[in-house]
């Protein structure tokens, strides 16, 4: 039952994003034609929003800068390519990973700076006797142990969230033991 | 976010600098990336674009938004998910040979991984992302597989789900699908029977379909560095690319010897207490050295489609400064042997010193604590060694066209050299010879540039890599990464040559304490859950009584505790007399003894045994192709010993002459 609300959530999102996708920006497509220097004149690049079957050398080069027959000479080593792109994807893609980004940003610095001030306000002067392994322990994350054993009385949702963040805690705590202190995985 | 670090764009700052100026009219032909929407840093702030005060600000800069992006990346992965360092495909292939690694493919994982591979790429460090998104496919492959009950019971099917996941990874990375089913065969999988390969196929197909569909570029294309040009290639030529197949072997081994040995000194040394401030030193160096030379300022893989790229007229770069001739009237496609400008020789200098800088720095960059992939800086190598052989060879066959070998295929006005080729065969011999790939890396490279005629020139320098690198150890990158840190894994490469018999790997050797044993039906719980407490092994072979040591099963140690916690707290009267029996029917008690306890549904009837004088090549050989974790020994029935998965592997260490104790992973 989970599963089939999960799926049917997918599918919806799927289809939102292809709906934004399919809307084309009026700039978003372009035929471009890169000119190599001939005889006198520079080289050029010309753009032009035109269809592709318009693609060509002499719909897109507006102000043909040589005249007469030599025009179909420069025409000739013109390269012109049809190219789209999305730009509310480009847009979507970078703004959702900017604000994941900002988030993450803002939950480091509240777990290594703000909770343990917060904290230690809340439980303060009860925690004077330290084990062993919290006196060396300055990383973050490291109290939660004794929170883990404080918060087994009250049974709402609230107390389950922070539960659930404390177990998360000892799991990280436990991997970067491993891979940044004992160096036993990911050398 | 790379082109972040030299300027931004003012319209919209969420494009890149190839996309803010894509509706511009502004671009010349000399100098196709300027437009007035892109600003530098130094023209936003200080209003000059030229000038030795630009130059250092931009440089100031530059070196500011990397450190920038370097540490966010290493704080996050140290604050959230320290699982996320690295590659990941040698933990991929250890988890995929069975050994499990709890959290390894978790959610945290995958999200910090993947945020912090996008820091780390546009910070411009030495490293790709092509590694690092294998692993993310295989933390999506767990994540999915955890929703249906049918892959999340069983490890086996999920093994194959992630089998297929690294298979969709490397199509997304690459845009190669076949390449991707081809190295997961290769590379990553442990065990691939054929409705694993169609599956993965079909992983990748549809990873490869979102790709396309998605299409944020507008190339329509999957090729990520497309080649143009199909000019054939001579026999001749041959020589150059089996000599850049040896430059690859070599430098493959060069890179592993040197890599190992750093991560080594991290491991066991000081060096490895300081993991933030050693990302942010290399970063620093990186960007430091990286700015002045044009060509290691822009990112890795712009590096590599210009170094493929061959030079037709409507080129302008400056590898691409030929003397033309100014009455030239052959078409685009077919430009003929010209003679080195200025630019060209100012860009093999400076090739060069890039070269060598990204062969120094590379060594120190995979392997710190972000997520690091070795893909792109080898194919980097590899394309910059090649393009600068490709450019000495077209010279030669310019200026001494009338030598024997090219007077056969080279004429003087004729196309007969394509240093663009020789970049991407030099690319894919740097490649082999650190991964020791195959027949995956013929197919990624030329799935990448779309060069079909070209598979005969790529074979020569994979095999001719592979063949240089072998001489000089037998270990790719990953293999030696996982030989570092102690992984249990049989590599099924291996060849197991020497004479010992089962006999002399087993336990309990002479003089060591006797097997810990069950009896059949003649222990109490409170017996096991001593033997339990006292001992640490992961099961317990079961026989019919200490006197006949016939063998009967094999129990596992953590459905022994949840059977005896379940039997303790819902039946009546078992209690620590209770017998413990594992018949199908209960032995003869008096008549007021406890209840006993029937543990038969946890016992593995069928466990993997063989005889003591089995030859340790048969037995390694079941290992490998089981992927059994032990296996029992017997003799004329009667159980004698036990070889777990570590004492094979310290026998195959203590056989080559390595140090035993190095496998202590647990």
């Amino acid at each position: 039952m989970a599963a089939r609300a999960r799926l049917c959530s997918m599918l919806a999102l799927a289809a939102l994003v292809r709906q934004v996708t399919g809307v084309k920006n009026f700039e978003d497509v372009r035929c471009k034609c890169i000119c190599p220097p001939y005889k006198d004149q520079p080289g050029h690049i010309f753009n032009k929003n035109v269809s592709q079957k318009d693609c060509d050398c002499l719909h897109v080069v507006e102000s043909m800068p040589v005249s007469g027959p030599d025009v179909e000479a420069y025409c000739l080593r013109c390269e012109c390519k049809y190219e789209e792109r999305s730009s509310v994807t480009i847009k979507v893609t970078v703004i959702i990973y900017l604000s994941i980004l900002g988030l993450l940003l803002l939950y480091m610095v509240y777990l290594t700076l703000a909770e343990p001030i917060l904290k230690r306000r809340l439980f303060g002067h009860s925690q004077l006797i330290q084990s062993d392994e919290d006196i060396g322990d300055h990383q973050p994350f490291a109290n939660a142990h004794d929170v883990l054993a404080r918060s087994r009385s009250r049974a709402n949702v609230l107390n389950k969230v922070e539960y659930a963040q404390q177990r998360w805690k000892l799991q990280v705590q436990e991997q970067r033991k491993s891979v940044f202190d004992r160096h036993v995985v990911l050398s | 976010m790379t082109d972040l670090k030299e300027g931004v764009c003012l319209s919209a700052f969420w494009y890149s600098h190839e996309q803010c100026c894509w509706t511009s009219n502004e671009t010349t032909f000399d100098d196709r990336d300027k437009c007035p929407k892109w600003q530098k840093w130094s023209e936003l702030l200080v209003n000059q674009s030229e000038g030795a005060s630009a130059y250092i600000l931009n440089y100031f800069l530059y070196i500011m938004w990397a450190l920038s992006f370097a540490f966010l990346a290493v704080s996050l992965v140290r604050v959230f998910a320290p699982y996320a360092c690295g590659s990941g495909i040698p933990e991929i292939k250890t988890i995929l040979s069975g050994f499990i690694i709890r959290g390894y493919l978790g959610k945290w994982t995958l999200l910090i991984k993947t945020v912090t591979l996008v820091l780390v790429v546009s910070s411009g460090l030495s490293l790709g992302k092509e590694g690092p998104l294998v692993h993310v496919a295989c933390c999506c492959g767990n994540f999915f597989s955890s929703l249906f009950s049918k892959y999340s019971k069983n490890e086996g099917k999920r093994r194959e789900v992630l089998s297929a996941a690294a298979a969709a990874g490397v199509s997304v990375a690459f845009g190669a699908p076949i390449g991707g089913v081809l190295f997961s065969l290769e590379e990553v999988s442990y065990y691939f029977p054929l409705k694993t390969l169609w599956r993965s196929f079909f992983a990748a197909l549809v990873a490869a379909f979102t790709l396309r569909s998605i299409n944020p570029f507008g190339n329509s294309r999957l090729v990520l560095f497309y080649v143009e040009y199909h000019t054939p290639w001579y026999m001749a030529e041959l020589f150059p690319f089996i000599l850049l197949g040896v430059f690859g072997g070599l430098w493959g081994t060069l890179f592993i010897r040197c890599n190992i040995a750093w991560c080594r000194r991290r491991k066991t040394t000081k060096l490895g207490k300081y993991p933030v401030l050693e990302v942010i030193t290399v970063t620093a160096i990186t960007a430091i050295i990286a700015y002045p030379n044009p060509y290691t300022r822009r990112s890795t893989s712009e590096l590599i489609s210009e170094l493929f790229n061959d030079c037709g007229a409507l080129e302008s770069s400056q590898l691409c400064d030929y003397i033309n001739d100014p009455n030239m009237t052959r078409p685009v496609d077919d430009i003929p042997d010209r003679p080195a400008g200025f630019g060209v020789y100012t860009a093999m200098w400076q090739l060069a010193l890039a070269l060598i800088f990204k062969i120094i720095i590379t060594i120190f960059t995979f392997g710190m604590k972000i997520p690091s992939g070795l893909f792109i800086p080898s194919m980097a190598v590899g394309a910059m060694a090649g393009r600068m052989v490709g450019i000495g060879v077209e010279q030669l066959a310019y200026h001494h066209h009338d030598w024997i070998i090219f007077r056969n295929w080279c004429r003087p006005g004729a196309d007969c050299v394509t240093p663009g080729l020789y970049a991407m065969v030099g690319a894919a011999a740097c490649l082999g010879g650190v991964t020791r790939m195959t027949v995956s890396l013929v197919v990624i490279m030329f799935e990448l540039t779309g060069g079909l005629e070209y598979i005969v020139p790529l074979m020569a320098a994979a095999v001719t890599s592979k063949w240089v690198a072998d001489a000089f150890g037998k270990e790719g990158i990953y293999e030696a990464h996982i030989h570092l840190n102690g992984y249990p894994f049989l590599d099924a490469k291996d060849e197991f040559t020497h004479r010992t018999l089962a006999t002399d790997v087993m336990r309990p050797r002479r003089g060591e304490p006797p097997l810990s044993v069950l009896t059949q039906g003649s222990m109490t719980v409170e017996d096991v859950e001593t033997l339990i407490k006292e001992t640490d092994y992961n099961g317990f072979p079961v026989v019919v009584s200490k006197d006949s040591e016939r063998l009967i099963g094999f129990a596992q140690r953590r459905e022994l505790i949840l059977a005896i916690k379940n039997a303790r707290q819902r039946q009546d009267g078992v209690v620590s007399n209770s017998i413990m029996y594992f018949t199908e029917d209960p032995p003869e008690l008096p008549a007021n003894s406890p209840h006993p306890l029937k543990l038969r549904r946890i016992l593995n009837l069928s466990p993997f045994t063989v005889t003591d004088h089995t030859p340790m090549e048969t037995v390694v050989d079941i290992f490998r192709k089981l992927g059994l974790r032990q296996c029992l020994v017997t003799r004329s029935g009667r159980l004698l010993g036990i070889i777990t998965k570590k004492d094979v592997l310290r026998h195959m260490a203590q056989m080559a002459n390595q140090d035993p104790e190095s496998i202590m992973f647990n």
